[in-house]
C-alpha cells in the first residue's frame, strides 16, 4: 500500500481554512504559491511571521497562511502592521492585499509607512480592480478599462505603483506578474531578507471580472496579455514603467538601505533610558 | 501592581491631559499612536517625552485611522496600547473601534470632548459624544466608557480604564472634556505597589489547542499575542472561536455578537461605578458626569443648606450604564434633573431606567460648563 505524503509546502498553510474563497484562473492563488515557496526556501521561522491583510479577495490570503495572521478593516492593514512591529521589530511583519485596499481607501497609509521606512513587506495583488465587491474601477484600472461603474470606458489615470513606492521613500520595489513565478519568488525572498519598506506590485489575472470585461475571459487569455506586454528593466525609471495595454515594464526599480524608523526609534530609546538610568 | 520607575509617585500640581498620560504610563501602556487635536494634543506631547524613558513607543500616526489602527496592532503583539482624540478624530476611528470590539483588542481610547458637531468649537468643552461612545461604530456591540470629573480622576480613571480592557478584552474609552483636560489640580499619585495593575488572560493550551476565541466561563477569552508560537488567525469577518471566519453561518453569528454584548452586560454589577451623595432622603435627585458633575455637587449641597433635600448620583461608568443606580435612585425621589453640555443624551438613559419619575435635562452649550447656581435654579424649581 502507498503510504500518504503530505505536500512538503502544506505546513506553511492553514488546512483548516481551505477550500479557498478564489475562483479559477485568479492570480491569488500563485501569489500565495510564490510566498510559501519564499518562506520555505528561507525557512522562515512561522512563529515569528505575522501576516496582514485587508478586505479584499486577495485579503483572505492572511487567513491562508499558517502564521499568526489578522485580517483589518478595508484599507488598514499597513496602519495595523505599522502598531505590530514597533511593538515587536523582531517579528517579520508582512502585508499582503489588493490595489484597492492597498491606494484607493488605504493610499495614505502606504506612503506614510514609505516615508517612515518602517520594516514592513508589502505585496500588492494589482488585478486593476475592485475583484471582490463585483469589479468596479479602482486606482489602477487603465485607462478605457471598463469595469461595472465605468460602463463607458474608465477616465481617471491610474496610479503607477512603482512609482508611487519609489518616491515615498520605499527601500525595495519591485514588479512581477504571475507569468514571472520564479523572479517573483526571487524577489520576495529579497523583500523577506531586506530590513526596510519594501513593497512588490504583482500584477495579478481576475479573469473572473476584470477579465470578463475586457475582452479576457480566462486565466490563460490574461496571461497571455502579461507574456505580450512584459519587458524586463531591472533598475529602469520608475517614473517611466506606467502599464499600459501595450507594455507592462517589470523587474527590480529601488533596492537601497536606510535607517529603519524601528531602528532608530529603539535607539533613541535606549540612549533615553540608559540616561535616565545614570 | 504597577512598575516602579514608570510611576511618578507623589503629589504633583498637574493638567489633566498630563495625569491621564502619567496614568496610562503607571497603568503598564507602553504603545501610543494618535494625531494631534485639541483638546487632547497635551496627552500626546507628554507621552511623546516620557514614553521613551519607559521603554514604550510613541508614534504620530498619519490621521485617527491609523492610529487606532496601530494600537490594535500592538495590542495584538502584546503591548498595552492607547490614542487619544477629541471629537473629530473619535469620528474617524469608528470603523476601527467596531474592530477592536469585534477581535477583542484591549485598548483605551481617550475622547476629550469638545463642542461639536463637525470642527465645533475646538477649545471649550462638551459631552456631545457619549451616546457616539456607546453607538459610533456600526452593528451590535458593548463597550465600557468612564467619565473623569478631576484631574486626580484623569489619573485614576485612565489606569482603570486599561484595567477594565485587559479584563473584559474590549476597547475602553475615557471620555474626557476640555475641562478637566486642560484645568491644573492637585494630583496623588500612590507608590507603585499600591495602584491595582490587571492583565489580560494568558492561555494556558499548548499552541495545538488554543482556540482564540474560545471563552472561560466569565466570557472572556484568554489572549495569545503575536510571535508566541500560537499562530492564530484573527479576523473583522463573523468568525468561530477559532478565528475562522463563518459569514454565513447565523449560529455562530447569534453566539459571537450575543457573547461581546454579555462579557459587558453580564459583568455590569462589577463593571460599572458611581458617587451618590445625599440620594437616601433626596427629593430631588441631580444625575450627572464629568466636569459638570463638580457644579452639580455644590449646588446640592447648597440646597441642602436652604432647606432642600437634594442629592447627586455622579456617573462615573457613562457605559455600561449605571441602571440600577438610577433606578434605585428614581424610586425614593420626586424628580431627576440632569444637566449635561449637550442637548440631551444621558438624560434618555435615565428616563429609561427612571421608569415614572420625571427627568428634567438642562441643556448648556457653547461655553462653560453649567455654574452651581444654574443647577441650584433647576433644583428649586423641582424641588
Ligand atoms: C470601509 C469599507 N468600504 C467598502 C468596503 C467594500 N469593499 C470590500 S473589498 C473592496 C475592494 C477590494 O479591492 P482590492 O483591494 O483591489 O482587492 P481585490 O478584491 O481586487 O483582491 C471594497 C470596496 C469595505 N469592506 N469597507
Ligand atoms: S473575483 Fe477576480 S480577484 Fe477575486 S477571486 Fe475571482 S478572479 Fe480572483
Ligand atoms: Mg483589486
Amino acid at each position: 500500500m502507498m503510504e500518504a505524503v503530505e505536500h512538503p509546502l502544506l505546513k506553511y498553510l492553514r488546512a483548516a481554512m481551505i477550500p479557498h474563497i478564489w475562483c479559477s484562473g485568479c492570480g491569488n492563488g500563485i501569489i500565495l504559491n510564490a510566498f510559501v515557496h519564499a518562506l520555505d526556501e528561507l525557512q522562515i521561522d512561522l512563529n515569528k511571521l505575522v501576516v496582514v491583510s485587508g478586505i479584499g479577495c486577495i485579503g483572505r490570503a492572511a487567513g491562508y497562511i499558517n502564521a499568526d495572521s489578522f485580517h483589518t478593516t478595508h484599507g488598514r492593514p499597513i496602519a495595523f502592521a505599522t502598531g505590530v512591529k514597533l511593538a515587536k521589530p523582531e517579528l517579520e511583519v508582512v502585508v499582503i492585499s489588493g490595489d484597492g485596499d492597498l491606494f484607493a481607501i488605504g493610499g495614505n497609509h502606504f506612503i506614510h509607512a514609505a516615508r517612515r521606512n518602517i520594516g514592513i513587506k508589502v505585496i500588492c495583488a494589482n488585478n486593476f480592480n475592485y475583484g471582490m465587491t463585483g469589479g468596479q474601477v479602482g486606482p489602477t484600472t487603465p485607462l478605457e478599462a471598463l469595469t461595472t461603474t465605468t460602463p463607458y470606458g474608465n477616465i481617471e489615470h491610474p496610479f503607477n505603483l512603482v512609482h508611487l513606492a519609489a518616491a515615498s521613500g520605499a527601500t525595495y520595489v519591485a514588479r512581477w506578474t504571475t507569468l514571472h513565478v520564479r523572479m517573483l519568488t526571487a524577489s520576495i525572498k529579497k523583500l523577506l531578507q531586506r530590513k526596510g519598506f519594501s513593497f512588490i506590485e504583482v500584477v495579478s489575472p481576475c479573469p473572473e471580472i476584470y477579465g470578463r470585461h475586457n475582452k479576457m475571459r480566462t486565466g490563460l487569455e490574461m496571461m497571455e496579455w502579461f507574456r505580450e506586454a512584459s519587458v524586463i528593466a531591472n533598475f529602469s525609471d520608475p517614473a517611466k514603467a506606467e502599464i499600459t495595454p501595450e507594455k507592462i515594464v517589470v523587474g527590480e526599480f529601488v533596492d537601497i538601505e536606510k535607517p529603519t524608523y524601528e531602528q532608530l526609534l529603539y535607539e533613541k530609546m535606549a540612549k533615553l533610558m540608559k540616561e535616565e538610568s545614570e | 501592581m504597577a512598575e516602579k520607575k514608570a510611576v511618578l509617585t507623589g503629589v504633583h500640581f498637574m493638567s489633566g491631559d498630563i495625569a491621564c498620560a502619567e496614568g496610562a504610563i503607571a497603568a503598564g501602556c507602553r504603545f501610543f499612536a494618535g494625531y494631534p487635536i485639541t483638546p487632547a494634543t497635551e496627552i500626546a506631547e507628554h507621552i511623546a517625552a516620557r514614553m521613551p524613558k519607559v521603554g514604550g513607543i510613541y508614534i504620530q500616526m498619519e490621521d485617527e485611522i491609523a492610529s487606532i489602527a496601530a494600537v490594535i496592532g500592538a495590542s495584538y503583539a502584546g503591548l498595552k496600547a492607547m490614542t487619544a482624540t477629541s471629537g473629530p478624530g473619535f469620528s474617524l476611528m469608528q470603523e476601527n473601534i467596531g474592530l477592536a470590539v469585534m477581535t477583542e483588542a484591549p485598548c483605551v481610547i481617550v475622547d476629550v470632548m469638545r463642542g461639536g458637531p463637525s470642527t465645533g468649537q475646538p477649545t471649550l468643552p462638551g459631552q456631545q459624544d457619549v451616546m457616539q461612545a456607546k453607538w459610533g461604530s456600526h452593528g451590535d456591540y458593548e463597550i465600557i466608557a468612564l467619565s473623569p470629573s478631576s484631574v486626580q480622576e484623569m489619573f485614576d480613571l485612565t489606569v482603570e480604564a486599561f484595567n477594565l480592557a485587559e479584563m473584559y478584552r474590549v476597547p475602553t474609552l475615557l471620555m474626557a472634556d476640555e475641562v478637566v483636560a486642560h484645568m491644573w489640580e492637585k494630583v496623588v499619585i500612590p507608590p507603585a505597589e499600591e495602584i491595582k495593575i490587571v492583565n489580560r488572560k494568558k492561555p494556558n493550551a499548548p499552541p495545538g489547542n488554543y482556540a482564540p476565541f474560545m471563552p472561560d466561563d466569565d466570557l472572556v477569552p484568554p489572549m495569545a499575542c503575536f510571535g508566541e508560537g500560537y499562530r492564530f488567525h484573527a479576523t473583522g469577518l463573523t468568525h468561530d472561536e477559532h478565528g475562522y471566519p463563518r459569514t454565513q453561518d447565523s449560529d455562530v453569528q447569534m453566539r459571537l455578537v450575543k457573547r461581546l454584548c454579555d462579557k459587558i452586560r453580564k459583568n455590569a454589577d462589577k463593571i460599572v461605578r458611581v458617587e451618590e451623595v445625599m440620594i437616601d432622603d433626596a427629593e430631588v435627585v441631580v444625575v450627572a458626569y464629568g466636569i459638570v458633575a463638580r457644579a452639580a455637587l455644590s449646588a446640592v449641597k447648597k440646597a441642602r443648606e436652604q432647606g432642600i433635600k437634594a442629592g447627586l448620583v455622579r456617573l462615573i461608568t457613562l457605559w455600561p450604564f449605571p441602571e440600577k443606580h438610577v433606578a434605585r435612585a428614581a424610586e425614593k425621589t420626586k424628580a431627576i434633573i440632569v444637566p449635561e453640555m449637550n442637548c440631551g443624551q444621558m438624560v434618555r438613559e435615565v428616563e429609561r431606567a427612571a421608569k415614572t419619575t420625571p427627568a428634567y435635562h438642562l441643556p448648556k452649550l457653547g461655553e462653560e460648563p453649567h455654574t452651581p447656581l444654574e443647577i441650584l435654579e433647576a433644583i428649586r424649581r423641582h424641588s
